[in-house]
């Protein structure tokens, strides 16, 4: 157990250490609720789905979440390079504790810069429709969070060097991105995006946000909930395996 | 307390361990020597279970590295031939992540920490991002980790590289004295004959994955008719220089075995 909180630990004093950083990565959300919020505003508002602003604040938040959370989960490459993964590796303690307190580490700090993309999103003007769920949608994001955490540390596990970097960018975390719905409503897609976006574990998150901010759901709580559980524990699973492989 | 027989490790083509056989007893010094390049940090992979073995088998403390990696971990401390500090983490923080991975008691550990960081002198910098150190700073500090818990085994791959003249001997008298007085067995590789010579009881040297002569300073050195460890060990491994070309193809094809095997 001391080994999770130390390897947690360490995972969040990182991030917190990296001002900098956390800052930088405000941007990129920023772009997307600012520019693209307020340039497709009324096109969205003339085809009667209301304001555009309040729509893609979840999806925003959901990004940001993907985001750092995969790269905090690849950070694993960071450390091969720097060579602190070696340290960890043949620690006496089981390899799933590492690799469970890294996931845990990297979900707590992206879900730290969900919380801080939700309040710069209601400084430029989002609105939840109830705050009573914003709990709920918090749940919602560490799901997230530990989600995309896992698959960034098992994706970390088998890459060896920084080039991976790359190909996981445009063949995973852009595809989920564009595929969960963060920009565009889920409803009347033709067959085939639907089938793709029904696919992506993010849809689920994102849905369970817009239900519990805005109150407009295409799934149902219960399904995405559950989904994201699902997803979770095979993520982590995965994880663990991948890890528990590692050789250096 | 660790047994090596016909062990091999291939990379691709390229054998880096080819059918090595040695045996350090409890309590023994053991020194393993060999040019750049000749599998000494393949081998303490293996053995730290960092790495499958291709064939042939071992054991430490009596477990195979192999499949009881665990229990294996139990049993040894290494201080890695390359940096594995963590630059983001102070020099106190790296020690005490250190601590708590190895089991090390939180008393102890204060205690130990402070007297270990004293003794390398870095206990001023204690607060500082390990990033910031020098390179014979982090080396220094390395070390200490390596010395915060008491293992039985203890692997040491070049340990004084990149070192000023005090902190080798600081680093050797502390080696020693550990050995003496809690019995730990030493494992290590370096490049320096004289520093081998001094402490190691029994040496094996090896070249191209290969074991060419294994015995004390004196047999070697007997056995090749030369004065000095140095001299035994150009009689033994000739005088050709290994590239780092040569070197940078094996890590190369490391990489990439390793990129597809999977």
């Amino acid at each position: 157990m001391s080994a999770i909180y130390a390897m947690w630990l360490r995972e969040v004093k990182r991030y917190l250490r990296s001002r900098v950083q956390i800052v930088a990565s405000l941007a990129q959300p920023m772009m997307y609720l600012l520019i693209l919020g307020f340039g497709l505003s009324s096109v969205f508002q003339q085809a009667g789905k209301g304001n555009y602003i309040q729509f893609v604040a979840p999806g925003v938040v959901g990004m940001s979440i993907l985001f750092s959370s995969i790269f905090s989960g690849v950070g694993l490459l960071f450390d091969r390079q720097f060579g602190f993964l070696k340290e960890t590796l043949v620690a006496p303690v089981p390899r799933h504790y590492i690799m469970i307190g890294r996931t845990l580490g990297s979900a707590t700090n992206a879900l730290m810069q969900g919380t801080l993309v939700l309040s710069v999103c209601v400084l430029a003007g989002f609105r939840p429709v109830d705050l009573w769920q914003v709990p709920v949608a918090l749940l919602f994001m560490m799901l997230i969070a530990i989600v995309f955490a896992a698959l960034g540390t098992a994706m970390g596990s088998v890459l060896k060097d920084m080039q991976g970097f790359q190909i996981i960018m445009n063949f995973v975390v852009m595809p989920i991105f564009f595929l969960s719905g963060a920009l565009f409503p889920l409803t009347n897609l033709p067959g085939a995006l639907a089938i793709a976006t029904s696919l992506d574990p993010l849809s689920y998150g994102i849905d369970g946000l817009r239900a519990s901010l805005i109150a407009v759901s295409h799934f149902g709580v219960a399904k995405d909930a559950g989904v994201l559980l699902v997803a979770a524990v095979a993520f982590v699973s995965l994880g663990t395996h991948l890890f528990a492989k590692i050789e250096i | 307390m660790i047994r090596v027989h016909d062990l091999v490790k291939t990379f691709g083509d390229f054998r880096a361990v080819d059918q090595i056989s040695f045996s350090v007893e409890p309590g023994e010094i053991f020194a393993f020597l060999g040019p750049n390049g000749a599998g000494k940090t393949t081998t303490i992979k293996i053995l730290t279970t960092l790495m499958q073995p291709t064939s042939g088998s071992l054991t430490l403390d009596g477990l195979n590295p192999a499949t009881h990696q665990h229990e294996v971990r139990h049993r040894f401390g290494i201080v890695f031939q390359d940096p594995s500090l963590d630059g983001e983490l102070t020099a106190y923080e790296n020690m005490d992540i250190h601590g708590v991975l190895y089991g090390v008691p939180s008393r102890v550990r204060s205690e130990r920490i402070e007297r270990l960081l004293k003794l390398f002198e870095l206990w001023d910098r204690r607060d500082a991002f390990a990033k910031t150190f020098s390179g014979g700073m982090k080396r220094r500090l390395e070390i200490a980790r390596g010395f915060l818990h008491t293992p039985k085994i203890l692997f040491l791959d070049e340990p004084t590289l990149g070192l000023d003249p005090q902190s080798r001997n600081q680093l050797w008298s502390h080696v020693k004295n550990v050995n003496e007085t809690d019995g730990v067995t030493v494992f290590l590789t370096t490049h320096y004959m004289d520093e081998a010579e001094k402490v190691a009881h029994r040496i094996a040297i090896i070249d191209h994955g290969k074991i060419v002569a294994q015995g004390t300073p004196a047999e070697l050195k007997e056995q090749t008719k030369t004065e000095s460890l140095e001299d035994a060990f150009l009689a033994l491994t000739g005088n050709t220089i290994r590239d780092e070309t040569a070197n940078a193809g094996a890590d190369q094809m490391r990489q990439f075995t390793q990129m597809w095997r999977r």
